[in-house]
């Protein structure tokens, strides 16, 4: 089984709000916030690393991210995928969903055909949650989105488990197809020094604009379709008034107005 | 025999199960006709599925000028690859200029796929839309890091798409019957299914859900650890009301997914806000629609949120929460 896993560098979440706004630029300035792998593509990746434990096969990691990023990627090759692929140019800069999707979906295309190719649901940066089912359109291939449980039973059919409003479905479909994971999946498995070391040795290989056949229109800022317009910051109400004291007085204060708004019940 | 063309430049999909319409499909109809009166166009209302004439009589009912049906057995069930199918064949065909969807389970699967198809750009889980005389779509979106929102257009490629949360926008009232239904091609064959749903499962909405609930105490990551999540619960139990998260504590496990409030969580209508151990994010913001009391916990008393609340406590939530519990039983005996 061959299957391909789309991972992305996001700034950790652990840090998330103490980026800066550049003001000037529309751009967060992530310098002092470190990266990880988006915390659902690592879901993804666990279950690639099942499903080759029961049927073989072969796992490639594809990341549209600065080569800056290699070395934090790496940790892909550490939990078990065979090798990488990183598409890393200037030229990229700036791509909305579509034109990333464009760029991811032409690399899956090069490194040949697969069975089965994993995504996190969303990403905690940008978190449109469009990337996936649109690298699944531009394969012409079918996607489930939301997706708790993969079941196969022989290599040729998937019993996939997706989460609705309201519950749950469970579909069946025959590779290939793209499947984007929820955190209830699976528990990602932690990588041992060993592991890491292992990981330094595998194929981990750059490519730009130039190795891929593109649609060149899409890719880019200037190829997205989507276009930021500006950024405003919204109407606040007036400062909140503030309740004096130490906390218990304070505590005692919020008692009394809740009580008079009728919100203490018997 | 040719389709009757649709008058509508601006087109919202109104997606149900099993003859159900999801609330934020109405929700958008009634932004969308005021967006488009404005600068003279009109709305139709998009409807697939099989035998929804009733639905169809029903969503006409809003004031929309059309609803436009495609109704097939093939469509009695959602699959993605159909569905874009049959959109994707009546965009082409009547070229809206503006296509909305709900940011639903499926109005987000739906939508990227069906925007790829067009080549055209896809604004995700938007807060607010606005429309200029020219007939250029901004969709609103919080913008990560800082306290701004960030307004996204589609200028070169059609239909202007985007999905849009749950409960922004309010139910329109209904009134009375203006439009015309029309039909179009919802013809779709096995081969369009992509998969084969062997089963669904759908639980009942439980009491004390965030929707409905009149009073939520939210908890943040200031929270700091598991063991003192309780606090939360503790609050939220005294006051009669549902528990809420921030991200930090949804990704930590301390809380539910189902329990996140904001852009990509849950939008609430509370009588009541307390916000504990919460910085104050747009993200986290944009997901509380009104509340008659926002009342903010920080131990930061330059803490963001102080800026959008009503009331604010300075101080550890560790010791102002299991006062304000005691000083509220002394109410309740
Ligand atoms: C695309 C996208 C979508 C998102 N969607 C959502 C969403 O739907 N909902 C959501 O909530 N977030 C969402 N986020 C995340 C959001 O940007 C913020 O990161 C998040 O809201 C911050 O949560 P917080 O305020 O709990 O944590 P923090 O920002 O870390 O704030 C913690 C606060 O707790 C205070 N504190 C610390 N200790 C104590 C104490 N002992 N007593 C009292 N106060 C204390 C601190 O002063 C601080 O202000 C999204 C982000 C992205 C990029
Ligand atoms: N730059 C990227 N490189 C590789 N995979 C990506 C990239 N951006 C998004 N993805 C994949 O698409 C999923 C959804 O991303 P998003 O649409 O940004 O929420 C992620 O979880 C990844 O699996």
């Amino acid at each position: 089984m061959r299957i391909i896993v789309c991972i992305k560098p996001v700034p950790d979440p652990k840090y998330a709000g103490r980026e800066v706004l550049d003001e000037t630029t529309k751009t967060l300035n992530r310098q002092d916030v470190p990266s990880v792998i988006n915390p659902l593509d690592k879901h993804a990746l666990e279950e690639a690393l099942r499903l080759r434990e029961r049927f073989g096969g072969e796992i490639v990691v594809v990341s549209m991210a600065p080569e800056a990023s290699l070395p934090l990627l790496r940790e892909a090759l550490a939990m078990g995928a065979d090798r990488m692929v990183v598409l890393s140019d200037r030229r990229f800069a700036g791509s909305d969903t579509l034109a990333t999707a464009s760029i991811i979906a032409a690399a899956v295309r090069s490194i040949g055909p697969f069975d089965l190719l994993l995504c996190g649901d969303e990403t905690t940066d940008s978190g449109t949650a469009q990337v996936s089912p649109q690298i699944a359109e531009l394969l012409g291939v079918p996607n489930l989105m939301h997706v708790s449980s993969v079941q196969v039973s022989d290599e040729k059919t998937f019993r996939v488990q997706s989460q609705i409003e309201d519950g749950y479905m469970i579909a069946e479909l025959d590779p290939p197809m793209v499947l984007s994971v929820v955190k209830e999946i699976n528990k990602p498995r932690y990588v041992t020094l060993m592991a890491i070391l292992d990981g330094e040795q595998k194929e981990a290989r750059v490519l730009t604009a130039d190795d891929l056949i593109l649609d060149e229109p899409w890719i880019g800022l200037e190829g997205s379709p989507t276009q930021i317009v500006d950024l405003m910051v919204p109407e606040k109400k007036t400062k909140a008034e503030m309740l004096q004291g130490d906390a218990r007085a304070q505590a005692q204060t919020l008692a009394d107005r809740l009580y008079r708004m009728g919100f203490c019940h018997g | 025999m040719a389709e009757t063309q649709s008058e509508c430049k601006l087109w919202v999909f109104v997606e149900q199960r099993k003859g159900k319409p999801a609330e934020v499909g109405i929700e958008l109809l009634g932004k969308a006709l005021n967006l488009a009166e404005d600068i003279g166009w009109k709305v139709g209302a998009v409807l697939l599925g099989h035998q929804v004439e009733k639905l169809a009589d029903e969503i006409l009912s809003y004031g929309v000028h059309e609803v436009i049906v495609a109704d097939a057995s093939g469509l009695a069930e959602y699959h993605n690859l159909a569905y874009v199918k049959v959109l994707e064949r009546a965009i082409r065909e009547h070229e809206p200029e503006v296509f909305l969807l709900g940011a639903t389970t499926m109005g987000t699967d739906l939508g990227p796929r069906l925007a790829a198809r067009l080549r055209t750009g896809l604004s995700a889980h938007c807060i607010d839309l606005e429309l200029n005389d020219t007939g250029e779509l901004l969709a609103v979106i919080p913008w990560s890091g800082g306290n701004s929102l960030g307004r996204i257009s589609c200028p070169r490629t059609r239909p202007q798409m985007a999905t849009i949360n749950p409960g922004i926008f309010d139910m329109p009232p209904p009134g009375t019957v203006r439009g015309r239904i029309i039909y179009i091609n919802g013809a779709v064959d096995q081969s369009d299914f992509g998969y084969r749903i062997v089963e669904t499962h759908h639980q009942e909405a439980k009491p004390g859900d965030l929707e409905t609930a009149e009073v939520i105490v939210v908890g943040g990551y200031g929270v700091g650890r598991e063991e003192n999540w309780h606090h939360i619960e503790d609050l939220a139990a005294m006051l009669h009301g549902a528990v809420g998260a921030t991200r930090p504590p949804v990704d930590e496990g301390w809380a539910e997914g189902n329990q996140m409030v904001g852009q990509s969580g849950r939008t609430v209508y509370p009588r009541l806000y307390i916000g504990i151990g919460i910085s104050g994010h747009m993200h986290h913001l944009v997901g509380i629609k009104k509340a008659d009391l926002m009342v903010a916990i920080n131990q930061d008393p330059n803490a963001a949120i102080f800026a959008h609340c009503d009331l604010g406590l300075v101080g550890d939530l560790k010791d102002i929460v299991p006062s304000l519990i005691e000083s509220l039983k002394g109410y309740s005996q």
